[in-house]
């Protein structure tokens, strides 16, 4: 069975769009962070469509290198979000605003 | 010849490194001694490079030591001229400062800063020679600049006074002054021919245009006005009287100021283009001449009136370069550095046996307790004036001749301020050594002493020098003394029918009368005392108000530009812009910083939506 490339990139735009809407409206740092993946791996499905389409390997390449990235930074992120969690007993983005100017 | 060429410039530098180096492991004599000696060795040299030069095949001799500037078209060696003119300035350069440096010795004796004297007397002894022996401007530049930093120094040597200080430091002004009409000259000269070495400048002057050759006349006479005190630069040297005496002796009377003479005789190829360019030399040199002879008449200060006279005596020196007379203008700077030296010397030896009193009016009545000094002050005396037959008699009778030719108007000028010459000198001479003890205030009541040997020994020297010095040129033997070993350096010697014998003998008779009525009217008048306000008007106390005039038009009106500088600009203009800068971005910050609310979302969607802009605009484009 074939898929037409067009409907892996409408799943990646979907994907992207569920991520950047929950990025924008919930307060949970731990719920921001599955957004972001979320976004992370709806690029990576593009990335992988067109190094399909294009046989061209350098896109899987790049998603290899996407997926090491990304899961070094959920590692040091999760590290903040417990770091704070254990300070505030919230993990609120919201509050955390001793920063600003 | 050339190794002994560059050991006469050598070995003043030899003997600044000694006493800089090993000066700390001396006592007074041996620095005093080591620094005299190198200079007399120089003077050795310098008989010894002219007896050659006399012998030698050809009469100028380049000694090239090594390249100093190379530079696209600029080629400036490190070379010496060693010719009748360079060699005639160093014979009598070494000799007159081998026996300052002598007479320094005792009178510097006990001073503080003693080895430090003698370090800038050898270093500026060193410039000289390289400002005379230079092959080249640039070369030469580099002597007169260093020339004009030990003359600053050693103004200032005693600096703890304020005086003395700021006559450092107005000589060093006035004296840049003149050096940027020395360089435009050279930087014309290079844009017109390419080269800043004597010889081919001469080779190639006659390429120059009139208008160029006139310019070039006229900045390097501002150099040298600058350097040998004409008006109207000439103010700094009377303050420069600051200094110790053998310093107003060495520097100021006898050599460096008469570098500025020394140029435009070098530069006689380039004078010999420009009419108007001589004309204008002629004119500062009788009018700085005559200007400065009747301000030494009013002075009370004894250094003063020789600072004056030095002034006018040079101004001679112009005028005969002016007029042509180069060889003349050489001549009387030798016998003038002899007796102007024997002067200055015989004046620090009064000062110094009155504990340092300058004032004429604190005198009188030396002769009896100055044995020495006395007798040959005695002889510069009668030099100067121009009496028969010591050495200026015959320079001066040399310079005047020649002016006469040239225009009488001048000839009159120049007879006027032989007038005077001899009618301050004897003022000065009958305030020190005649009439009444004023002195017994100032010695408190002692005898004044005579000096040790070391000073009275150049007195000697000198004055014997003065006496014969008219040796070097007599009118009757022009071709086989100084002028005619001179003469072929300048090239080109403007044609002035050679007055007879008859009127020679005539002009001598009008020097001697006028030499005899200055004497004669300034014994009846200072005679009688030392208070005589009558003679001595203000006007002319006041050096012609020449230094209010400067400090009216160009003194004040540049400090009331730094008052509004410092009250309007500074604070206004210059801090309003750096503070005004720095206002603007701490409000640009103040306001940019709501933009951090501290909203995480906030950012996520500021970014969202700056991202849509990018994208927004990339499709338009692409569209």
């Amino acid at each position: 069975m074939n898929v037409p490339a067009a409907w892996y990139l409408v799943l990646a735009a979907l994907l992207f769009g569920v991520g950047a809407y929950g990025l924008l409206t919930k307060r949970s740092a731990l719920i921001i962070f599955m957004c972001v993946e979320l976004m992370l791996n709806a690029a990576n499905l593009t990335f992988v469509t067109f190094a399909r389409t294009l046989s061209d390997v350098g896109g899987q390449a790049t998603v290899f290198f996407v997926m090491v990235v990304a899961a070094a930074e959920v590692t040091v992120g999760l590290g903040i979000v417990v770091a704070v969690f254990r300070r505030r007993s919230s993990t609120s983005v919201d509050e955390l605003s001793e920063m600003k100017g | 010849m050339a190794h002994v060429a560059t050991l006469i410039l050598l070995m003043p530098l030899v003997g600044f490194a000694l006493v800089m180096l090993l000066g700390a492991f001396m006592d007074e004599k041996q620095v005093g001694y080591l620094a005299t000696g190198v200079v007399a060795v120089s003077f050795v040299l310098s008989v010894l490079t002219f007896i050659l030069l006399l012998h030698h095949s050809s009469r100028e001799v380049t000694v090239n030591l090594f390249t100093w500037i190379s530079v696209g078209t600029l080629h400036v060696p490190a070379a010496l001229l060693v010719d009748p003119l360079s060699i005639t300035m160093c014979l009598f350069v070494t000799g007159i400062s081998a026996l300052i440096h002598l007479y320094s010795i005792g009178y510097m004796h006990a001073e503080r800063d003693y080895k430090k004297f003698f370090l800038y007397l050898n270093l500026f002894v060193f410039s000289m020679l390289l400002l005379v022996l230079a092959n080249n401007l640039v070369l030469t530049f580099v002597g007169w600049e260093g020339v004009g930093l030990c003359s600053y120094w050693l103004v200032s040597f005693y600096f703890e006074r304020d005086s003395a200080a700021s006559a450092g430091k107005k000589a060093f002004v006035y004296n840049r002054v003149g050096d940027v009409g020395m360089l435009i000259a050279m930087f014309l000269l290079f844009s017109r021919l390419h080269t800043l070495t004597y010889l081919s400048i001469f080779a190639k002057a006659g390429t120059l245009t009139p208008t160029v050759a006139t310019l070039v006349v006229l900045t390097l006479l501002l150099g040298a006005t600058g350097k040998s005190a004409q008006i109207p630069l000439f103010n700094w040297l009377p303050d420069a009287m600051e200094g110790p005496t053998p310093v107003s002796a060495l520097i100021h009377a006898a050599t460096m100021v008469t570098a500025g003479v020394y140029l435009l005789c070098r530069m006689s190829p380039v004078l010999a283009l420009s009419v108007p360019g001589r004309t204008t030399i002629a004119i500062v040199g009788g009018v700085t001449a005559f200007v400065a002879a009747t301000i030494a008449c009013s002075q009370k200060d004894i250094k003063k009136v020789l600072a004056f006279s030095t002034i006018s005596q040079i101004g001679y020196m112009v005028l005969a370069v002016g007029v042509g007379a180069y060889s003349a203008a050489i001549f009387l700077m030798i016998s003038h550095a002899f007796f102007k030296a024997l002067l200055f010397l015989g004046s620090g030896s009064v000062i110094h046996s009155l504990n340092g009193e300058q004032d004429l009016r604190k005198m009188g009545g030396l002769a009896k307790f100055l044995p020495l000094t006395f007798p040959t002050f005695l002889i510069g005396w009668l030099t100067i004036s121009g009496v028969p037959p010591f050495a200026a008699f015959w320079s001066k009778g040399d310079v005047l001749a020649n002016v006469f030719e040239y225009s009488k108007l001048l000839w009159l000028l120049g007879v006027l301020t032989a007038l005077l010459t001899a009618y301050y000198m004897s003022r000065l001479f009958v305030l020190t050594f005649r009439g009444t003890e004023r002195f017994r205030e100032v010695t408190e009541g002692h005898d004044p002493h005579e000096s040790p040997w070391v000073m009275t020994a150049p007195l000697v020297v000198l004055a014997a020098l003065s006496v014969v010095g008219g040796l070097l040129d007599l009118p009757w033997v022009h071709r086989d003394s100084l002028a005619g070993f001179l003469n072929p350096t300048f090239g080109f010697i403007p044609v002035i029918g050679h007055a007879s014998g008859l009127a020679q003998t005539g002009l001598a008779v009008v020097d001697v009368a006028v030499a005899v009525l200055g004497i004669l009217a300034a014994f009846s008048i200072w005679r009688a005392g030392a208070e005589q306000p009558r003679y001595e008007s203000s006007f002319l106390e006041n050096v012609w108000h020449w230094d209010d005039f400067y400090d009216a038009t160009i003194g004040r009106p540049l400090t009331m530009a730094s008052q509004f500088g410092d009250d309007v600009v500074e604070p206004n203009i210059i801090d309003g812009a750096v503070e005004g800068i720095a206002r603007s971005v701490g409000r640009s910050a103040d306001g940019l910083r709501k933009v951090q609310s501290g909203f995480v979302r906030q950012y996520a969607l500021a970014t969202a939506l700056g991202l849509a802009v990018i994208v927004v605009y990339l499709v338009a484009r692409a569209g």
